[in-house]
């Protein structure tokens, strides 16, 4: 089994499409077998969990979204699948293919080098049908890290006065990546904490908490360090990498868990600056306190 | 897109037989979770072995307790003991005992390190193909280490036990 992370720049070995067979007969050339999980654990209590099992024709660049869409239309319009956007975009068609959790968008038939695809839906999220599985838990775990802007003196129920933070592209870079997440769950389904541990957080929600706490323009993070730091918060986790392993996005779960620990430790001091509220209609920044105001060309000398 | 749209094969019921507790649609891994270390990547490659030596040297330190209060009975007690390790057996036990412990603390020792957020590299703006910078071999080259040092503790006890360190 191959354990390495396939590099996706990796020229395809072959370089011919795979041939279409241009007849119905029982010729499988330019197909692939595809395992469907099915299972309707809402409707049907009594349901058993089983594997259909559909031939579907294949190019080089049909992705395994394309190949559930060809069975569904063509084969059994029953199979239940979330999907959107087709381009990563979304985070609706994760689902374990082959054994890792993937986007069925963003992953092509011709990489995972195997004539069977094992479809079946994302471990540690429970049942709906078929590979839709139940986010409600994952979003919880998302909304306790309190994952929005903190900053008490954001005047935003003012709407006559217009206002905006000031933030530098280095305080930029330190949180971008993190706020790439698009909640696919990829990195939940992947944690081997989350496997055992129900309390826990998770990668997707410990980043989140990175993300805020690294804003230069978000200004209490004592709340949300509480609420992470507890017993089934992040010191779960392991650094077993499996989250920035899976994830599409590039966000590397695990080095804002890691960043966010070092804070909590004391290793790594927060040189955040908190961005100042530039009062657009007169052209003024507004000091921490509040109270005092700086003309800009003034805070320019 | 797609030209042929023959030789519809549907099975169904092919797998085992499981029940779903529909009250709450369980679909956690749990254990099972980590028992297989071979998807995701090196690091979770070190989580697994992590665990596993943990736990083995738990079991170990268990014995070696119940070992050493044989001594409490008297030296031929303790004699007597001490020949358990002697056999073929006991030593390929002593040799894990060594290769465990060693991994276990290299390992530790970056596991200390990367949990603290050193080595890990900066956050940047990811670009395709998005490799993590949090997996780069600056903090992966403790895993090797740890896995040599581990072979070569091994080795080394395997000269000394099976041949007296000649």
């Amino acid at each position: 089994m191959n354990i390495f992370r396939k590099d996706k720049r990796k020229e395809i070995k072959n370089e011919l499409p795979l041939e279409v067979s241009n007849n119905t007969s029982t010729s499988n050339k330019g197909s692939v077998k595809l395992r469907v999980f099915r299972v309707n654990a809402v409707q049907n209590p009594n349901d058993i969990p089983h594997f259909d099992e559909f031939q579907v024709p294949v190019k080089r660049w049909t992705t395994v979204l394309d190949a559930l869409l060809d069975a569904k239309s063509y084969q059994d319009s029953s199979i239940g699948i979330r999907y959107s956007c087709r381009m990563a975009s979304c985070g609706s068609c994760g689902m374990k293919i082959n054994g890792i959790p993937r986007l069925a968008c963003y992953t092509k038939i011709s990489d995972l080098d195997t004539n069977t695809i094992t479809c079946e839906p994302l471990p540690n999220f429970p049942y709906i049908r078929d590979l839709v599985t139940d986010f409600s838990q994952f979003f919880n775990h998302h909304r306790s890290v309190m994952p929005f802007m903190q900053n008490k003196k954001a005047d935003i129920p003012n709407t006559n006065e217009l206002t905006e933070y000031k933030q530098s592209p280095q305080d930029l870079d330190k949180f971008l990546q993190f706020s790439y997440c698009i909640k696919c769950g990829l990195c939940y389904s992947a944690c081997p904490t989350v496997a055992t541990d129900v309390k826990f957080p998770g990668p997707q929600a410990l980043s989140q908490a990175y993300r805020y706490f690294a804003d230069s323009r978000d200004s209490d993070k004592s709340n949300r360090l509480k609420i992470i730091d507890t017993n089934h918060g992040i010191w779960r986790c392991h650094f077993a990498g499996s989250c920035s392993n899976v994830c599409p996005k590039g966000v590397d779960p695990a080095l804002g868990i890691q960043l966010l620990r070092s804070h909590l430790l004391g290793i790594s001091k927060s040189e955040k600056k908190i961005a100042q509220l530039q009062d657009r209609s007169t052209n003024t920044y507004r000091e921490e306190d509040g109270e005092e105001q700086i003309e800009k060309e003034d805070l320019k000398e | 897109m797609f030209l042929w749209r023959g030789n519809i094969d549907m099975t169904s019921a092919t797998s085992p037989a499981k029940r779903i507790d529909n009250n709450n649609r369980i679909n956690r891994e749990g254990l099972r979770g980590w028992l297989n270390p071979l998807r995701y990547g090196w690091e979770r490659v070190s989580y697994w072995f992590q665990r596993l030596t943990g736990i083995f040297l738990l079991v170990y330190f268990i014995g070696h307790v119940y070992e050493t209060s044989s001594l409490v009975s008297g030296p031929d007690a303790w004699a007597a003991m001490l020949e358990m390790t002697q056999t073929i057996g006991g030593h390929l036990f002593l040799i894990l005992v060594i290769g465990a412990s060693t991994f276990h603390t290299v390992n530790g020792i970056r596991l200390i390190f990367t949990e603290s957020g050193q080595g890990l590299g900066k956050p940047g703006r990811p670009d395709y193909p998005y490799d993590p910078t949090s997996l780069n071999n600056k903090q992966r080259s403790g895993l090797w280490i740890a896995f040599i040092l581990a072979a070569v503790a091994m080795l080394y006890g395997a000269n000394v036990l099976f041949s007296g360190g000649d």
